[in-house]
């Protein structure tokens, strides 16, 4: 057994999960609801596996590093996060049909890792800028951060999909829509995803500041990805002001929470792609 | 309370805040797409002439130095200041207030609160109470008012500050980067082996700046793997002062070498068509070492007058991989041999062995950097973290209890808030209440 098989069938678990938990909503059918809750632990724990063995792996070749150095290791440790982080989120609010937003994202960043065409999968020696204490503390801090924004996304669609006829059905337990919390908890879960997010974010742009300046001497030099991610920074300090100082919630912070996910795949994502800078070597 | 200035309740408004980091966020997005700091004609070709000129006027080719974008950066750091001096005395007041004035009468119209009757005589319930507070960790001060006697008992008062740390910690990281810039300065310098710099070339103006001491480096090599991806660079460097040594260190990248708060960053490296040869004579053990251009002979005055040249190299990719030696002293006919780079062979002559060694001469390519602000900056950063922990985590927690008699002993009024996190709070107050209860039995 290798990693790539482990990491190969997280894909298929995740795959499986998702329809699971969008069973769950669909059809209202709420005894699925521990065994999707069981089969995603196990999922999550085989891909935990799977990374730990990457690790390993990379030991054995020689080259020595955590496995969060390409596009590919970034995919499935991004997919991770998100797990971890919904799986602490149905357990601290016990709201089992949030995964139906949550886990799906899981599912598509592993699926994009294992199936684009684009991707080394790969496990390649460090370059010299990469080789640094830093790497770990910058790379976790920051994913925890996307992946709690993720989640928020993920519950501001949930918001907006239960707001749309909210008015008319509010208290029809009967409907697909009456499996979802009430909007005020769905409201609430998503701010405090965001604040979560945020302050990780936080210690992630200062891990990558701290990088920075130990390997070129210059903490702050407006390169496209940092800059982007100071611009998510920005997006998430907004709403949280709008919230806290001007009372915001409900359908606009739902929308602000999907704008912040916009702005943070871009970050992660599109900078690589359609940007060049000093990240470039994360998108390979 | 006083009519405030319009002026001040401007930059002290949450909204100005709003549009200005909107601001911010929309404009930053320009230079991400815009290559930056290019030359006027790269904006000509890639653009037009037009388009080049608006972006010049606009300061878009270095857009986060421009005015514009330092200006807005201005604006957040005054909103901040007026907005902390407009708020904080407020917050400081909540933080200091004296809780025990409470009318006891509003302990029962709290957000939380419970009450309970008990028959005990005052005494022994006012240390029932009190240990039950202590006992979960509320710390109780105790008041007189009329025949009732307040209880009163709080956590995190403090952490209404975290805003406020975080505000001031933007600020701080604000004044780092201005001491950075200027006291502190970036260059950088190509330095060939065995050669030695007392300056640096500025960033941008390339205006060469002083040391004030000497870097020497002496050696520079690239590690590679199987693969042919580089996998270290490494420079031997020595600091010298007054031309006597103060230190030698290897730096790599993420490694730098840091002198009288001058950093020194491996950044890139270049190699030359020249050769660094060393030569050893075993019998006599004098050494000397020579750097000559491909092609040509030198002569080793130390060797009485031998000539060394280099007539072959092989390449693997960009580098060396061996080198093809001539070498004559005054005996004989000259000897020609390969030496694979970096390494060394010994050359039977006939009245003595030679130790010969060789390597392609490279230049290490040095970032230098003096940043004194950077510290303020690293400080900020902790202060942005501690604060949004105090901000977002914690919470300002009081719980009062009023004991009171009735006709028939005695009535227990519980009452608690929160300034956040309220479904906590309630299991806090919930468990407290319990605790209360049972220390009444």
């Amino acid at each position: 057994m290798d990693s790539s098989q482990l990491l190969g069938i997280t894909t298929f678990t995740y795959f499986f999960s998702t329809i699971l938990y969008a069973i769950l909503f669909i059809f209202k059918a709420k005894k699925l609801g521990t065994p999707a809750t069981v089969f995603t632990v196990i999922a999550f724990l085989i891909q935990t596996a799977g990374i730990i063995l990457r690790w390993v792996e990379s030991y054995k070749i020689g080259y020595g590093h955590a496995p969060l150095t390409n596009m590919y290791e970034s995919v499935v440790f991004f997919a991770w996060t998100i797990i971890l982080m919904y799986l602490l989120i149905e357990w601290k609010f016990k709201a089992k049909v949030i995964g139906a937003f949550a886990v799906p994202f899981a599912f598509l960043a592993m699926a994009y890792g294992s199936f684009s065409t684009g991707i080394n999968k790969e496990i390649s020696p460090l370059i010299p800028a990469l080789q640094s204490n830093w790497l770990i503390a910058h790379v976790v801090t920051c994913f925890i951060g996307y992946a709690a924004f993720t989640v928020a996304a993920g519950l501001g669609v949930m918001y907006l999909v239960k707001n749309t006829s909210a008015s008319k059905q509010e208290t029809n337990d009967d409907t697909i829509l009456g499996t979802l919390p009430p909007l005020k908890v769905i409201d609430d879960i998503t701010h405090k995803t965001m604040v979560f997010g945020f302050l990780w974010l936080s210690v992630g742009i200062i891990t990558g500041a701290i990088w920075a300046n130990s390997a070129w001497g210059t903490y702050w030099s407006w390169d496209p990805k940092e800059t982007w991610s100071l611009i998510t920074w920005f997006v998430y300090a907004i709403t949280l002001h709008a919230r806290y100082t001007r009372g915001w919630g409900g359908t606009r912070i739902a929308w602000l929470a999907i704008v912040g996910f916009i702005s943070v795949i871009f970050t992660y994502y599109g900078v690589n792609f359609l940007l060049s800078g000093l990240h470039s070597y994360g998108s390979s | 309370m006083n009519k405030k200035n319009p002026v001040v309740s401007l930059f002290a408004s949450v909204k100005l805040a709003l549009f200005t980091l909107i601001l911010l966020a929309v404009t930053s997005i320009i230079g991400t797409i815009i290559p930056q700091k290019e030359s006027y004609d790269f904006y000509v070709q890639n653009y037009s002439e037009s388009t080049a000129r608006i972006f010049k006027v606009l300061s878009i080719p270095d857009m986060y130095n421009s005015w514009w974008f330092l200006g807005l950066l201005g604006l957040l750091s005054l909103n901040l200041i007026v907005c902390s001096f407009d708020r904080f005395p407020g917050v400081w007041k909540q933080i200091k207030k004296d809780n025990l004035e409470t009318d006891p009468e509003r302990v029962a119209k709290m957000r939380h609160s419970q009450a309970f009757q008990a028959e005990q005589n005052e005494e022994e319930l006012s240390t029932r109470i009190s240990t039950a507070l202590r006992e979960s960790g509320w710390k109780p001060e105790q008041r007189k008012h009329g025949e009732a006697t307040m209880f009163f008992g709080q956590k995190g008062a403090m952490t209404r500050t975290g805003v406020y740390i975080v505000h001031a910690s933007i600020l701080i990281i604000f004044v780092g980067a201005i001491v950075g810039e200027l006291l502190g300065f970036k260059g950088s310098v190509m330095l060939p082996e065995t050669r030695t710099t007392g300056s640096v070339y500025e960033f941008g103006t390339g205006k060469a700046i002083d040391l004030g001491f000497e870097v020497r480096c002496n050696r520079f090599d690239i590690e590679f793997y199987e693969t042919g991806m580089p996998k270290e660079y490494r420079s031997s460097l020595t600091v010298l002062e007054n031309d006597k040594v103060i230190l030698d260190k290897d730096i790599e990248v993420n490694g730098p070498l840091t002198y009288k708060g001058i950093t020194f960053y491996q950044s890139s490296y270049q190699g030359f068509q020249d050769f660094i040869l060393h030569v050893t004579d075993k019998k006599t053990g004098v050494s000397e070492m020579i750097s000559i251009p491909f092609q040509q002979r030198g002569t080793l005055t130390k060797h009485n007058g031998a000539l060394i040249g280099v007539i072959n190299a092989e390449t693997i990719g960009q580098s060396v991989s061996r080198i093809k030696l001539w070498f004559k002293d005054n005996q004989g006919p000259a000897s020609i041999f390969w030496v694979p780079d970096g390494d060394e062979v010994t050359v039977q002559r006939t009245n003595t062995d030679y130790v010969i060694g060789g390597k392609q001469m490279y230049a290490t390519g040095l970032q230098v950097a003096k940043d004194p602000g950077v510290w303020i900056v690293y400080i900020g950063c902790g202060m942005m973290i501690f604060g949004l922990y105090l901000a977002f985590f914690m919470s300002h927690r009081r719980v009062w209890i009023v004991l009171k008699p009735e006709k028939s002993g005695h009535s227990i009024q519980l009452g608690g808030s929160s300034n956040k996190n309220r479904v906590g709070f309630e299991k806090t107050f919930a468990a407290l209440a319990d605790t209360v209860k049972a220390a009444l039995k």
